[in-house]
């Protein structure tokens, strides 16, 4: 193994660009590598590229050599190794790693190392996967562009004077800049296809319960899902497969038997129905990103696939439902962060005093603009008129989608309405930022599953992303279609 | 309903934030924005639409039992078969800004 290590100079590993989980498996397997030489060759990468990115917070390279040494041991006995032994892995910083710092993108959390794993981490590292450190984020995972994050901005590898979306905007820009084969990020309103549509990966967030979320710092609890970004849907699936089922510790996580989405892949999409529903193309929409869309559901009709129009007519209730719903949630769940058990403590002589002054400190300026509507929309006196109203909303999105899966199996759209912005376009204006996530807010609120697929690219070579969802829990048909489209358009690998 | 400045410090005091004077100004502004966005949910009749708080309760809940039965698909088993261990004392404290290692210290709460 040291002979190896010794050929390639730099490129300890000797694989080269382009990997994925399989190529790294079978590599390590064959004996062409090692899972150490390969982890090496990422914090190469990161040490070398970061810089200018910005996409991560932390690196944990204790844990991951050891892990990655406890691979090539196995390889080294010929003990048959897990599904995603040796690929290495990030790990947005909103879900807690045991000894490995955790901050939630936020200063309130700026020393705080949890005493224990995430389930959808330890299930990742249980597969045989190396965690190589924790990624940037918006602050408690409240933004569109990665620019709310306490540390730095995140700068898009396609474009660094462009934003890479957000909130995981470092988990997208991670897997972009080949800083980790895949990441893990987390979606309230569009928060890993958004992402992802800027950055030309994939993003994919499953259905409501198919995830535990135990060890996800929550924002907003009804909303939250942990999910998957990869270069390829294939790696996705392997991710999702593996992460997916039932956690006694999260009692939202769903009894519902996990498939094997990796062989949901190969199964012929002929005769599929796609839905296209015109409330996602109106007005606001690029020409570009429309076009690029419309472009890839004529794709998909060409793989035999049946377009069929459907109506989603709520659609424009979503943005002023997701606001209450997700803000009176985080406005509860960030109660906690108070001073006492963890995180920064502002001096104070009061009991009172120290709260607020935590609070004042410690959060920046959108996590107390959430915090403040949420608690207003929950206030005596405004809750029938905000928070049941958007309660009462949220059914009828819901249904929306119900009547048309009747109709269709997969519903196709475009991730945003337009390509990654500047840096700074946006931070002035909290509507305008909320806007972006007109697209992929609904799928959260009514907890359908979304993947966002590179579709294409603008005039000035800026990703463009198609959005598909599909029933709940049936993710398999979701991964089919996003998999056959990657594969007819030929823009993996890129 | 507009917000005003009573609203702002009424809610900030609720939240336990305190808000220096440029942020209440800020917050009078971005609030009143997003809350004239959201004022079009006004538009659409729900008095007979049951409210949704939880995508689980779709597909989870068993209608055809009584009482707390009927979410029987969240117990988990620990709680069946007795208490999961607990984090060590001195592991559950680490975090604390300010600890006697027994238990969380905070400033006086009451004076007398």
């Amino acid at each position: 193994m040291i002979a190896k290590n010794e050929i390639a100079g730099k490129e300890n590993s000797g694989l080269g660009s382009g990997l994925t989980i399989e190529t790294i498996r079978n590599a390590i397997i064959e004996d062409r590598t090692t899972a150490t030489a390969l982890a090496g060759d990422y914090y190469e990468r990161i040490r070398r590229e970061d810089p200018e990115i910005g996409a991560f917070l932390t690196l944990c390279e204790e844990r991951a050599l050891a892990q990655a040494g406890q691979i090539d041991q196995m390889a080294a006995e010929g003990i048959p190794l897990p599904p995603l032994a040796g690929v290495p892995i990030a790990i947005k910083d909103v879900m807690v790693t045991r000894g490995v710092r955790t901050t939630a993108g936020s200063k309130i959390l700026e020393t705080f190392v949890p005493p224990y794993d995430c389930t959808a981490v330890a299930r990742l590292e249980a597969a045989g996967a190396v965690i190589l450190g924790k990624l940037n984020c918006d602050e408690f995972a409240m933004g569109s562009s990665n620019e709310n994050s306490a540390y730095h901005a995140v700068h898009n590898p396609r474009d660094k004077s462009r934003v890479p979306g957000g909130s995981s905007g470092g988990s997208a820009a991670a897997v972009a800049a080949e800083m980790a084969v895949a990441t893990l990020g987390s979606d309230t309103g569009g928060s890993i296809r958004q992402p992802a549509s800027f950055c030309g990966v994939v993003g994919l967030k499953p259905t409501y319960g198919r995830v535990s979320r135990y060890g996800l710092i929550a924002f907003a609890s009804s909303l939250d899902h942990i999910g998957p970004f990869a270069r390829t849907v294939k790696d996705a699936a392997l991710v999702l497969r593996t992460i997916a089922g039932r956690d006694p510790m999260d009692s939202t996580s769903a009894e519902v038997p996990v498939p094997d989405y990796v062989a949901e892949l190969e199964k012929p999409v002929r005769g599929l129905k796609v839905g296209v529903a015109k409330e996602y193309f109106g007005s606001g929409l690029d020409l570009e990103v429309r076009a690029a869309v419309e472009a890839a559901i004529q794709k998909l009709a060409e793989l035999g696939c049946e377009v069929v129009p459907v109506s989603l007519p709520h659609t424009e209730y979503a943005i002023p439902t997701y606001y209450i719903v997700a803000t009176a949630e985080a406005s509860s769940n960030l109660a906690r962060f108070d001073g006492v058990r963890y995180g920064f403590r502002a001096k104070a002589t009061t009991l009172s005093e120290m709260y607020r002054q935590t609070r004042d400190g410690g959060f920046g300026m959108e996590v107390k603009r959430r915090i403040m509507l949420g608690t207003y929309a929950l206030s005596a006196g405004y809750y029938d008129a905000y928070y049941l109203k958007a309660q009462k909303v949220r059914t009828l999105l819901t249904r929306d989608f119900d009547e048309a899966f009747k109709k269709v199996d997969v519903i196709a759209a475009p991730t945003c309405p337009t390509p990654a912005f500047k840096l700074g376009e946006k931070v002035d204006d909290p509507l305008a930022m909320y806007l972006a996530d007109i697209y992929t807010v609904t799928a959260n609120l009514a907890g359908i599953p979304g993947i966002s697929v590179p579709c294409g690219e603008n005039h000035e070579r800026l990703p463009i992303g198609l959005q598909l969802f599909a029933r709940h829990f049936d993710e398999g048909t979701l991964l089919r279609v996003a998999h056959a489209f990657e594969r007819a358009a030929l823009v993996v690998g890129r | 309903m507009k917000v005003t400045d009573k609203d702002v410090a009424y809610v900030a005091d609720l939240a336990n934030l305190e808000l220096t004077e440029e942020e209440r100004v800020r917050m009078l502004r971005d609030l009143n924005s997003i809350l004239e966005y959201v004022a079009r949910l006004g538009e659409l009749e729900t008095d007979k639409v049951a409210p949704m708080a939880q995508v689980s309760d779709r597909y989870g809940v068993d209608e055809s039992r009584q009482g707390s039965e009927r979410f029987a698909y969240a117990i988990r088993e620990d709680v069946q078969d007795g208490l999961r261990e607990s984090l060590p004392h001195d592991v559950a404290v680490k975090n604390a800004p300010d600890t006697d290692g027994t238990f969380f210290e905070v400033p006086k709460v009451i004076e007398r």
